[in-house]
């Protein structure tokens, strides 16, 4: 393994097939060659070789479905792990006051290097029981509220706001619907466009449709290489397009929900790139890259006087969006 | 109601009836009168149900009589993704544009309900399920930016089950930050958005511009929530109870201020203008 965090317990994609066994190869030869004393290290060297074509030549030109899969890949660092490595003195603000506190969205207080953030993502877990709690990042309408609460509390403080987009989408339930989901999202998107302190998203995984733009709306929109961000998951969006159950490849590449995609609509600023081999092969260089343009940024951000500041996040999104007219 | 109306109606259909002169109401079933549908605004007079209305009609039963100009009438929509499913994108916005007479599902522009001057915004669910794309989110954002530069109330009527539109993938979906942060702006500026929610609305559009009124009013038994029931039902694994996301459930659980039937609409609305005129 690159880093020995990855892949730890068998669990690879498909695709990343060829890069396991010649990894395991290499793991063989090295082990062997230590037990034994012999000096395999040419053998080595040369798998080394086809292990790094192999890896260019998957990830280079990964299509758009793979692209979701290793958005989804179960070593893929979660917003847990940014909370860890990229910000530190985490204080978490829970509860939305009204209902219940929803473990799809977490927040809090921060320190990035010297400065103090309030940090809002979704939460994913690892494991079933960590999954039950958090709805595999499907958020309730609390969490929403929560959210709000918090961006009204960075707003009062002056702390500038991260968000950590990872979610599927929004919980489809009946407790959602009876308890306003459509109407926290709303809410929320709402508050986002006129908060008076500098707002970075960033899609750190899955970009799922109005649970994402819940909290996806600010001044900069950064996306990490292999994370996608879409108006419908690709399963939702091939079930409607062909009836007949047609497949996750054609949607994911109708839906152009790439990095890349959605930095040509404007939407995304800037691509971070991922570790070769994607971003759960080295969670540390993920987490380093995303750090330095975040501050990067901030410091951009924290320069502009508000009012600029809020006129550009508003003319960003009125500038999305492409139709033609004509008085023809 | 049953097996012998039943009969009545085949008896009818039959011997009597010349086409085109009835409707059958899909809410009682019942064949009821044309005319007498048209006269009450297209609601059944047997069990108030609401057909459909487009976009045009909406706007003569609402807004004073030749007191509507409507705006941006040139945006037209592309297909920025090349869009394909089994059907292209392009033939589908052909379909709906011939079937429709409009560019898109909008329209936009100013007139006067009960002689106060307002902004409108309206969803026509007839083109491709009133979804928002690209037209239709610029179109509201600029009735409700003019709104906020004319200081003038702004009323949006929503029949938009599609949500945001598939077909402009992103695009659409940053629709709805597009929609919201214009009704931020009118908002602060102290001014009343009233949203409107006809059958249906569901996804992308409810969760922004629709539901975010300072009054919300639905028409009776809507079809309103944020994911499709089939979803829902497929995650949950369970039946969803009767009258799940209708108009009815939304005043039951705190979402809307009230539900209003077509032909008071714009009485009631006349009086929430009376309150709330600035």
């Amino acid at each position: 393994m690159a880093n020995g965090q990855s892949n730890s317990n068998g669990v690879y994609l498909d695709f990343e097939r060829p890069i396991i066994d010649i990894e395991k190869k290499i793991a063989e030869l090295e082990e062997y060659s230590a037990r034994r004393g012999i000096d395999f290290s040419n053998e080595i060297n040369q798998l080394k070789g086809s292990l790094e074509g192999a890896m260019t030549e998957i990830f280079a030109n990964l299509t758009s479905w793979q692209r979701v899969q290793m958005a989804r890949h179960p070593h893929r660092p979660l917003t847990s792990h940014y909370l860890n490595l990229l910000i530190h003195d985490f204080l978490p603000i829970q509860g939305d006051r009204i209902f219940h506190e929803d473990g799809a969205i977490v927040c809090g207080f921060g320190k990035l290097e010297e400065r103090k953030v309030m940090v809002i993502g979704h939460r994913k877990g690892r494991n079933p029981q960590e999954n039950i709690k958090c709805q595999y990042g499907s958020a309730h309408p609390e969490g929403y509220r929560k959210a709000m609460r918090a961006m009204r509390m960075a707003e009062k403080f002056k702390l500038p706001i991260l968000t950590f987009i990872d979610t599927p989408g929004a919980y489809p339930g009946i407790g959602a619907e009876e308890r306003g989901i459509a109407l926290a999202i709303a809410e929320s998107i709402k508050l986002m466009s006129s908060l008076r302190v500098p707002i970075i998203c960033t899609v750190i995984g899955e970009g799922g449709s109005g649970g994402a733009i819940g909290i996806g709306v600010g001044d900069v929109l950064l996306m990490l290489q292999n994370a996608y961000y879409s108006v419908i998951l690709p399963e939702g969006c091939s079930a409607i397009l062909w009836k007949d159950g047609g497949s996750n490849q054609e949607a994911s590449e109708a839906l152009k929900l790439t990095a890349k995609d959605v930095e040509r609509f404007g939407i995304c600023d800037e691509i971070v790139p991922e570790p070769i081999g994607g971003a759960h092969r080295d969670h540390k260089q993920t987490v380093q890259t995303l750090k330095d343009a975040i501050v990067r940024r901030l410091v951009e951000l924290e320069d502009k006087p508000l009012d600029e500041l809020l006129e550009a996040r508003y003319e960003k999104l009125r500038s999305i969006g492409e139709f033609s007219e004509s008085s023809k | 109601m049953g097996w012998e109306n039943f009969k009545r109606i085949t008896f009818r259909r039959k011997k009597e009836v010349p086409g085109g002169l009835w409707l059958k109401c899909k809410g009682c079933g019942n064949l009821v009168y044309k005319k007498k549908v048209e006269e009450k605004q297209h609601v059944c007079p047997e069990c108030q149900y609401h057909f459909t209305l487009s976009a045009s009609e909406r706007i003569k039963n609402m807004l004073d009589k030749g007191s509507f100009k409507e705006m941006h009438t040139h945006l037209t929509p592309t297909d920025p993704l090349q869009f394909k499913g089994s059907k292209t994108y392009k033939d589908r916005l052909e379909r709906a544009q011939k079937n429709t007479g409009m560019k898109d599902a909008g329209i936009v522009g100013t007139g006067n309900l009960e002689s106060r001057p307002v902004a409108f915004g309206i969803t026509d669910s007839r083109f491709l399920m009133g979804s928002m794309g690209s037209v239709v989110g610029e179109k509201l954002a600029r009735i409700t930016e003019h709104a906020t530069a004319n200081r003038l109330p702004l009323i949006i009527v929503s029949g938009s089950g599609g949500g945001a539109r598939m077909d402009e993938g992103m695009l659409s979906l940053y629709q709805m930050a597009k929609t919201c942060a214009a009704l931020e702006r009118h908002d602060q500026a102290g001014l009343l958005y009233i949203s409107i929610l006809t059958n249906p609305v569901m996804g992308g559009a409810f969760a922004s511009y629709a539901s975010v009124g300072d009054i919300n009013i639905a028409e009776p038994k809507a079809i309103i929530g944020f994911t499709g029931p089939r979803v829902i039902e497929q995650t949950i694994r369970r039946e969803l109870p009767a009258g799940f996301q209708t108009s009815e459930f939304l005043l039951e659980h705190g979402m809307i201020d009230m539900i209003v039937s077509r032909e008071n609409l714009k009485s009631e609305i006349a009086k929430i203008l009376e309150y709330c005129a600035n």
